[in-house]
Formats: structure tokens, sequence, C-alpha cells
């Protein structure tokens, strides 16, 4: 109970933060929250299965232009195309994970970035329909929700994904899925001689994991009026994994946290100077010195054991 | 006799040049204590990893309550009733005693915390039930073994050396608790302790370079003179 008030708390919070902060922070503060859903779906598979993909930038792209092709040419509008999106994220996840998910640890880890590069390559090859690395310019996000400015329908649409993508992850992890998860991150011959099939619990985690990663490919695509290859680079693979490893990888809220940590470093970093990667990359390894949990991992090391 | 519960055939494991299992066969009798023993290096472990599932057969045939289980993978035969617990501990150490055992009970066991409190205290381990399973000492770890395996309800527990490393006092205590799980749970015990072993089992069976080489009551046993070759060395073992 105290866990669900403490989500709906942050929610409630995020939700109020959309709305007086002025324009220019609502809209990063939306775009923060979009990628959040993306790090929360990487977060099932990384932090509490212990699948370490190098592959979701082909499920995020899945979900960009799952929503930006029908959007593009066949005129469907932007709210439906999300589901589509999503629905590509989770299908091509099922595919990799069929195939990927006959391995494991480093093995894994190069299978799924090969994908990943396989469907990149893809998207340039079929570039006169995809844009490939121009992309394509989406339809303005005003056609989003009628009647709403084109700030306010983005502020509405980027809090509903992650809104709902947070209390998913939390309604998962505290089922009895989320806890066979754990379980295999953390003994798999064990899990196996308990009668769990570990394939299939890896391919749940997975599938649900590319779910999440189609709602915010698409999601971002429609918000921000652009679909483009890039979103398939290794990049966006590793973006993901960053946030999660900063915010507590295991932990419900982590991936919000560390989405905006990195965000807001970048941010700050590129008023000083133009090597922000240089920036991010000593606060990566201030952190795993330090802090190899992420930030709320730790936290949750120092007492605060509850916080799922 | 009572009815077979488990029953193998011809069973083959081979690494090799080494035949770890050859062409065994075997019965374990309803609700029986039946340990497996054998010099180091006879193929107990690599056998009941056949059983189990988690050594795949090579050859020869494996049947529970009379269903061919052979072709089944180790997760679908714990499901159909066979459990086993590690030789070396394994349980989850940075998870807490209760949710080890919560993650044993089967799933269509209805309410999760009689079933979880139910095992703990069968173990004596239920007044632990919020500690971090990494932080028990290593005799409570050995505990919490077998009660994950319990909370499993199997009919066929099997059980790889689970007095290693116990003292002697937490020896007989394991002792008394094996023996209350039959005739309800039929137990197959991989054990080095001859005494436990003459002392809880019902039928023993020796093994020696991956075959049969006697089986029956404890007393058969202590007198059957191959197994004392075997055992102790001599021309025999070597023939």
């Amino acid at each position: 109970m105290k866990v669900w008030v403490a989500h709906l708390a942050v929610l409630a919070v995020l939700g109020v933060l959309l709305a007086v902060l002025p324009a220019y922070h609502a809209t990063n503060l939306a775009r923060i929250l979009t990628l959040a859903v993306f790090a929360t779906g990487y977060n099932l598979a990384f932090g509490y299965t212990g699948l370490l993909s190098l592959g979701h930038a082909l499920f995020f792209a899945a979900g960009v232009y799952g929503a930006a092709l029908p959007v593009t040419y066949w005129g469907l509008s932007p709210l439906p195309a999300i589901g589509l999106g999503c629905l590509a994220g989770g299908g091509l996840a099922a595919l990799v994970g069929l195939l990927a998910l006959r391995t494991a640890g480093v093995s894994f880890m190069i299978v799924t970035l090969m994908f990943a590069q396989a469907g990149y390559l893809t998207l340039l090859y079929f570039g006169q329909i995809t844009g490939g690395d121009e992309g394509l310019v989406m339809p303005d996000a005003t056609a989003l929700i009628p009647g709403l400015s084109p700030d306010t329908a983005r502020a509405v649409i980027a809090f509903t994904l992650f809104a709902v993508a947070l209390l998913l992850s939390l309604a998962v992890i505290r089922s009895r899925l989320g806890r066979v998860m754990v379980a295999m991150r953390e003994n798999e011959e064990r899990s196996r001689m308990l009668g769990y099939n570990p394939f299939t619990v890896k391919l749940s985690a997975l599938v649900l994991s590319g779910l999440f990663a189609g709602a915010a490919g698409a999601g971002y695509a429609l918000l921000f009026g652009y679909a483009g290859a890039s979103f398939a680079t290794i990049q966006y693979s590793i973006l993901p994994m960053l946030w999660v490893l900063m915010g507590g990888a295991g932990t419900t809220l982590g991936p919000l946290l560390g989405t905006a940590a990195m965000f807001y470093l970048v941010d700050g970093a590129a008023r000083i100077t133009t090597a922000t990667l240089l920036v991010v990359g000593v606060a990566l390894v201030l952190l795993i010195l330090f802090a190899p949990k992420g930030i709320l991992g730790t936290i949750r090391e120092r007492g605060a054991r509850w916080i799922p | 006799m009572d009815s077979v519960i488990l029953s193998a055939r011809g069973l083959t494991r081979h690494f090799g040049g080494l035949r770890a299992v050859d062409g065994v066969d075997f019965d374990l009798y309803t609700g029986e204590i039946h340990a497996l023993i054998g010099p180091n290096g006879a193929g107990k472990t690599t056998f009941v990893g056949l059983l189990s599932g988690r050594v795949p057969v090579q050859a020869g045939s494996i049947t529970l309550g009379g269903e061919d289980i052979t072709a089944l993978p180790a997760h679908a035969r714990v499901r159909k009733g066979i459990a086993y617990t590690f030789q070396i501990t394994s349980v989850y150490p940075r998870l807490s005693v209760y949710d080890n055992v919560a993650l044993a009970v089967p799933p269509e066991s209805g309410e999760l915390r009689p079933a979880v409190m139910a095992a703990l205290s069968r173990v004596g381990l239920a007044d632990r039930a919020d500690q971090i399973a990494g932080t028990l000492s290593y005799g409570h770890q050995r505990l919490l073994e077998l009660g994950m395996g319990l909370a499993l309800r199997p009919r066929v527990l099997i059980l790889d050396e689970p007095t290693q490393g116990l003292a002697s006092g937490e020896v007989a205590g394991f002792a008394a608790l094996v023996r209350s799980l039959v005739p309800e749970t039929t137990v197959l015990l991989i054990e080095h302790n001859m005494e436990l072993v003459m002392d809880l089992a019902q039928r023993i069976t020796v093994l020696n370079f991956g075959q049969v080489l006697a089986t029956g009551t404890p007393a058969e046993i202590r007198a059957n003179t191959a197994v004392q070759a075997a055992y102790l060395g001599g021309d025999d073992a070597a023939a």
C-alpha cells in the first residue's frame, strides 16, 4: 500500500511540475518522461531479470517507425499510432528474444547488438520510405489532442505514457512473474530446479521491455515531430543502460531519476563546454566507483529497504 | 512390495571416454528412503542429474509414476514432482528466507503465506523468515535448501549429500526431519555418512564406475563382499 501511495505521489508531483513550469522546462520534462518510459522498460529486462541487452535501440526504433510510417503514409491519427509503435517494439523483442535468448551473458550482448545493427542498416536500406539518416518530419503535435495547445497536448501525452509505464512496471515486479524474474537474475540454475522455465521467463521480460521501448519510441517520434534511422544506432541502446545504472538498476523509480539526472547533466555541461560526453563519462566513472548501485539503489542499501 | 514411483532403465551418460553412468537400472518404491552410495567418482551425482533432468540422457528411459519423462526438461520434471536439493548449497543469497521459500511454492497451491510458513516451520526456520538468506549460517542454509525442496511438495525428493559440512548435532536433527517426510514423500538420498545411511535408509543402491554394484537392505549391503571390496579396495574391485 505504502509503495503504491509513494508512486502515485511521485506522479502527482510530476503532474504539478508539468502544469506550473514555464513552457521550455515543461517541454524538457515531457522529453525526460518519454525517455524514462524507455528506461523503465530497459530496467525490467536489465535491472530485474539480469538481461544485459545492447539491442534496445532496435525496439525503440521499431516504436518510432511503427508509429511514424502509418501516420506519414496512411494518415493514421497519432494516438492509435502510439499503440502500433508499442506493438512493433514488443513484437520485434519477441522475435529477437526467440533467437538471442539461446545465448546468455556476453554472447547475449553481442547477438542483441548485431540485431540492432541489422535493424539500423535495414532502415538505411529502405531510406526512400524511412527517410534514412535525414528522417521523416512528423505532423504537428497540435493534432494529437484537438482543443489543446501543442505544449499542453505534449505534456498530457508524455505524462500519461510515463504514468502507465511506471504503474505497470510496479505491478509487474510485485506480481509472481516479477518475483520469478528476480529469481532468474539471482540464480538461474536454482530457479530452473524450482520448476521455472528460464527461457519463457526471460522471453516474457524481454517482450515487456520491448513494449515499453516501442511505446517510448512512438511517443518520442510523435511528440517531438521527428522519426529517423539514428534512433536505431548503438547510442540508443547504451543510453537506457546508462540511465538505469545512474538511477539504480532494479528500482522502479531509478530509471526516471537516471534519465532526468543525465538530461540535466548533459544540459548543464553544454553551457560550459562542447565536450558534453566527457562530462557524462566522468560522471559515470564516479558513479561506478562510489555508488555502483545507482542513486536509488544506494539509498535503498543505506536503510530504505522498502523501496521496490 | 510397494509400487514403483520412479524408475530408470538402461540409463547412460558418458563424458568423452568416461562412463559416468553406464546402463543403470533403478527402481524407487513409493514412500521409501533410498540411499545412493558409492566411492567418489562412482557417478552418483551424474545419476541423480539424469533423474532430475539437469544432465541430458544419452540412452535409456526414466518413468515417474508410469509416465515416461525421459524427454522432459528439468523444470517440467520439477512440476511433475521431482525436487532436487543441491550438493553445494544454492539459495538466493540476496533474498529473504521467506522469499526463497515463496519462490518454491507451486503457483497452483493457493495461499502463499501459510504454505511458506509451513515449510519453514518444518525445517525450524520460521523465526528467521525475514532474515536475508546469505547471512544465515551454513547449517541454516542447508535447512533452507531443504525447506525449499519441501515447499515444492514433491513426490520424489532427491537430496544430494545433504549433511555435508554439518556439525554432528545438526546431523541428528536432519535425520529426524528426513524420517518425518516419508511416506508422503519418497526420498532418494546421496550420502557419504555411512552411519546415517544405515540408520535412515530402507534400501541402498551402491554405484561403482557408473554401474550398479548392489541393491538391498542395509544389512544385505553390509554383508556384500563386492561392496566391501569397492570401498576398502582390493583385488575384487579391479575386476
